[in-house]
């Protein structure tokens, strides 16, 4: 039950072959279950069990909302839920309890969506691995005792070595405890962010589709913000469909959001296997980084001969300014960090250090207990960036190379391209062991240099999972498409979905 | 939208972020005296630029659906974002646009069809987000003029037209207010978090105080006239800030100082006459202007470095990226194709009204009074307001009104400590004075005391006042003449004295007459008649 498609429970929830509580309690049990893997900040019980109370009323009057009622769902803690500590994963906001819900989580709750739950995440969704938190990293779900195939393994004897408590897999970040809990079957969606590739990353690390949407489409009231000119909310999902009936719930122009647009009301091109030969797939030469492992270049080259049997016109193309791309985006990113964090003073909400000498003595104070040191180090450096005698060198400069990498996938959507098809990570995921030998800033790097240009550029894309590793991890690929054309993203993105046939983790109960 | 409410934040700060201003060294300390800077002042030129920070009048911040309303309880006109509450955006009020567009055309501005916002950072208790919301790189306005007459009465002889570049108009957030009640705590009042500000950058085209101060009224006028802002200093809803150097006239420009938020019309003129007195005299020392941020203290009538500013800041900004351009739509120019709703520039144009400007030259041309006259009545709404209703009759003596208004009622009204804003006396009222004195049913020493009359509230109209207490006017030359020969009988010695060549009695003699008559006598008979019996 908990394993299947969002369509699949709502026809369950309508037959009342299920309840909506029962659901739930059957959500909770499993969030618990898979507690070790620390999924979760904070677990909704309470506020679930309402919510499908009040869903079970409306299945037993024969009205449901829609597709989401009565579905246990989680966001990420970077989304303000009203009534419920919203921490970003720091202290600075552990006690943080907001007095009114993100936009996007209202529209899920207006749905009739049940909140099971806010997840793990690196702190203010800086990093790439969920292992920054304050409450602990997110332990990857596949490859762990919960993975079946490791449960066959140990019985037979030949499992993982569990002596070493670093021997397991990180989740991707920053928005890993979504992508545990989707793939855990403790909620069928999970709203993430993604920033640089926030939610395509742990996604793919997870075996799950992740969909990035065209930067405005869904509105970023609520977001507690990273890099306000890259972040959108984000969908995990185990498949794509789930991921468009997500879409359709929380996408809109929101006035409370400047930047927000309304959906493109043009019929969609949706791409079926009919259709399939009327697409042009571009595979853009600079992504074949030095650090791309043998393993996901054969799983690309596995789905672009798909696309080019099935008919469609595959054809190599260049992104010329991608590999500028990740110094651009770390220059931007850090330098909005830098301001967005400005607010974290002490004063009106968050920690506040006991420090009385003087006011600047209680800002620095508060904000050096309430921030860990990968946030304090981009502040930073974005700080520096934005001194008046640097400006023009680093932020500006960057701005410049946002416009060519913007530009970038600008000629290639008019030389006729419809989507771009590269890897959404370097390898499968890596060990946690392996992982923190590098620094924050020096993993995201290597993590985000597929996924983050897209952010610079605000186009949507999406991360569907492929096949398994020889480690027996999934292996994902990324498709990029025009801005706004979200819709025909997605169907392409299901005809992939459909034939590659990924082995989904389906936990036994 | 929301509104919350925050308690009273207290936070046991702090010794060193209370403003606490140095008191002025004797060596600094110089006297205001008008005409001791002007003797004073010989050759060295003074140059003085002004910053302005105008709120806007609007029902809602510029960036939320909280109050502006002031005066509100501390910490209750706050919305989520106002507090910076994690996650919450910015959106911008169109009134507020249309208010700086608005003023900006009434300035003869440039109006910018795309302007930009940007982020300035500081850290200050009582600005929440960490930064301000401004207009740096793109302002929605510049490149304008405000011209005014410079008149003041006490200084001016004759008042001259002075005129002062803008150099741009910018929409930006005004803070919110640190409360430093005590030497333990200090508390934050987010009432004024976010409330729209105007900011006018003016070019360092003025002289002196005068011509601070004569720029300040005048644009006060305007922005009354279109209703964007107040303009009541005394709640801060119009701040000051003042750059002043002075230099040699074949010199550089010398280094300047800045007074910030002056608070008074007056505050303006006697703080920058104070400043430029106060930098020659350290010139004349052989001292040194030190660039720095000082305050006016309108008691003890000085200059005070500012001790909170003492570093020099780097505001590291940056363009504000949850606010996409702001866009205009102006006739003639290009309209991107995705763009609705933008404010009309052209349909703004068409609403702006009567400029004060106008309505002096129409005072002058209408009704033929003097420029002195038209600029002492455009500066006094009230009184303009009372003069185009008198004048709405045919026949009056516009002179008469004039001199009614601007000497004799404001006379009265400060005789009684009563404000124009607090008088309660209708044009109706006024106009009858002025037509029984026009009509010479009363001289002018009993249209005074009918003003006075009415001004401490007798509501009766000035006909039956005067009619009871009998104070119709004496015109009958005979009886005129029968009550100055008494006077002159009565005052054999003086009417001696006179007559040896003390003429200057003559007025003591026009006073007995006066006191005699209950001031009712027709003064110019009471006169021609003196003169005629002393001759003899």
């Amino acid at each position: 039950m908990l394993g299947s498609s969002i369509r699949q429970i709502g026809a369950r929830l309508r037959d009342a072959s299920v309840t909506s509580s029962e659901l739930c309690e059957a959500a909770v049990r499993r969030a618990e279950k898979i507690k070790e893997l620390n999924a979760f900040v904070t677990v909704t019980k309470d506020v679930a069990f309402d919510g499908a109370q009040q869903s079970n009323f409306r299945f037993s009057k024969g009205k449901p909302i829609g597709p989401l009622d009565g579905v246990p769902i989680a966001v990420k803690d970077n989304f303000c839920t009203q009534g419920v500590q919203t921490t970003c994963a720091s202290r600075m906001l552990e006690t943080f309890n907001p007095k009114y819900n993100a936009t996007v989580v209202q529209n899920l709750l207006d749905a009739g969506a049940v909140l099971l739950g806010k997840c793990n995440m690196d702190e203010f969704a800086m990093g790439s691995g969920t292992v920054d938190s304050f409450c602990g990293p997110t332990k990857n779900i596949w490859r762990s005792k919960f993975d079946p195939s490791v449960q066959k393994q140990n019985a037979s004897g030949d499992g993982p070595n569990s002596q070493d408590r670093h021997d397991w897999h990180i989740a991707g970040g920053s928005s890993g405890g979504c992508a545990v809990a989707v793939a855990s079957g403790a909620v069928f969606a999970a709203l993430g962010s993604d920033t640089g590739g926030s939610t395509r990353n742990p996604a793919a690390y997870c075996g799950l589709v992740g969909y990035k949407p065209t930067y405005g489409l869904l509105s970023r009231h609520g977001l507690i913000p990273l890099v306000n000119s890259m972040d959108v909310p984000a969908v995990l999902t185990r498949t794509v469909d789930d991921a468009i009936l997500v879409l359709d719930t929380v996408a809109g122009w929101d006035a409370k959001d400047s930047t927000s647009i309304a959906i493109d009301e043009r019929p969609a091109c949706i791409v079926n296997d009919q259709n399939i030969q009327n697409i042009c797939v571009g595979i853009p030469t600079e992504y074949h980084s030095p650090g791309l492992s043998e393993e996901v270049l054969e799983a690309w080259n596995i789905v672009a001969d798909i696309f080019e049997h099935a008919g469609a016109k595959v054809i190599q193309v260049s992104l010329p300014h991608t590999p500028a791309s990740i110094a651009c985006y770390s220059v931007l990113n850090q330098c909005e960090v830098a301001s967005n964090m400005a607010r974290y003073d002490g004063i009106e909400f968050g920690l506040r250090s006991s420090e009385s000498e003087s006011s600047d003595e209680l800002f620095a104070s508060s904000r050096r207990k309430g921030f860990g040191e990968v946030v304090r180090s981009r502040i930073l450096a974005g700080n520096y960036f934005l001194l008046q005698r640097n400006y023009t060198k680093y932020f500006v400069q960057a701005l410049k190379v946002r416009r060519l990498i913007v530009n970038d996938f600008e000629r290639v959507w008019s030389s006729g391209v419809d989507v771009l098809l590269t890897p959404t990570t370097l390898s499968d995921a890596p060990q946690y062991k392996d992982f923190i030998r590098l620094e924050n800033q020096q993993q995201c790097v290597m993590q985000d240099y597929c996924t983050q240009p897209v952010n610079l550029a605000g186009c949507p894309a999406v991360s569907v999972p492929i096949k398994l590793s020889k480690n027996g991890l999934p292996i994902s690929l990324q498709l990029i498409g025009k801005f706004s054309d979200d819709r025909m993203l997605l169907s392409v993105g299901r005809f992939i979905e459909d034939a590659v046939k990924f082995p989904r983790l389906n936990l036994n109960d | 939208m929301h509104s919350i409410h925050i308690p009273r934040i207290q936070v046991s700060f702090f010794r060193n972020v209370k403003f606490s201003f140095e008191r002025v060294s004797k060596r600094e300390k110089t006297s205001l005296s008008d005409k001791q800077i002007k003797s004073k002042t010989g050759h060295w030129q003074s140059v003085v630029g002004l910053e302005i920070h105008a709120q806007i009048s609007s029902r809602s911040k510029l960036f939320s659906g909280a109050s502006t309303n002031f005066g509100s309880p501390v910490n209750c006109n706050v919305s989520f974002f106002d507090a910076a509450t994690p996650g919450t955006l910015p959106v911008l009020n169109r009134s507020c646009v249309e208010a700086a567009v608005l003023t900006a055309l009434a300035l003869s501005c440039k109006i910018n069809a795309v302007s930009l916002f940007d982020r300035k950072h500081y850290f200050y208790a009582d600005l929440p987000a960490g930064y301000q919301i401004t207009q740096q790189r793109a302002p929605i306005a510049e490149d304008g003029k405000l011209q005014f007459q410079v008149y003041t009465p006490s200084i001016h002889k004759k008042p001259y037209l002075k005129s002062s570049r803008i150099k741009q108009l910018q929409l930006e957030q005004d803070s919110g207010k640190s409360l430093h009640d005590s030497i333990e705590k200090s508390l934050v009042d987010l009432n004024r978090a976010g409330v729209p500000l105007m900011e006018l950058v003016f070019e360092p085209d003025l002289e002196d105080g005068e011509e601070a101060a004569a720029l300040v009224k005048e644009l006060c006028l305007i922005l009354l006239r279109l209703n964007t802002c107040s303009c009541k200093m005394e709640e801060g809803a119009l701040r000051v800030d003042a750059n002043v150097s002075v230099h040699q006239p074949s010199e550089p420009l010398g280094t300047r100082t800045e007074i910030k938020n002056i608070g008074s019309i007056r505050g303006v003129a006697n703080a920058i006459q104070f400043e430029i007195q106060r930098q020659i005299n350290i010139l004349n020392k052989g001292g040194v202007v030190i660039n720095e941020t000082r305050s006016w203290d309108p008691v003890y009538k000085q200059t005070l470095p500012m001790r909170d500013k003492e570093e020099k800041q780097d505001y590291r900004y940056m363009p504000e990226p949850n606010l996409p351009p702001l866009r205009l739509l102006i006739e003639g120019q290009l309209i991107p194709k995705d763009a609705k709703n933008l404010v009309n520039v052209t349909e703004l144009q068409n609403r702006i009204p009567e400029l004060p400007e106008e309505t002096r030259r129409k005072l002058i041309k209408q009704y033929g009074l003097s420029s002195e006259s038209a600029i002492q009545l455009v500066n006094e709404d009230q009184l303009l307001q009372h003069f185009i209703e008198i004048m709405k009759l045919e026949g009056r003596d516009a002179q008469m009104i004039v001199n009614i208004l601007l000497i004799h009622l404001l006379t009265t009204l400060n005789k009684n400590k009563l404000s124009l804003e607090k008088c309660s006396v209708t044009s109706a009222t006024l106009g009858e004075i002025v037509d029984l004195l026009q009509e010479g049913r009363i001289n002018l020493l009993i249209a005074k005391k009918v003003l006075n009359e009415v001004v401490i509230g007798n509501s009766k109209s000035p006909s039956l006042i005067v009619e009871e207490r009998k104070w119709i006017q004496i015109t009958d030359e005979d009886e005129i003449t029968k009550i100055c020969a008494d006077v002159l009988k009565n005052n054999q010695k003086m009417v001696e004295q006179y007559r040896n060549g003390k003429t200057k009695l003559f007025d003591a003699f026009v006073g007995l007459v006066a006191k005699h008559t209950d001031q009712r006598a027709n003064m110019e008979v009471v006169v021609k008649k003196l003169k005629m019996l002393l001759q003899k």
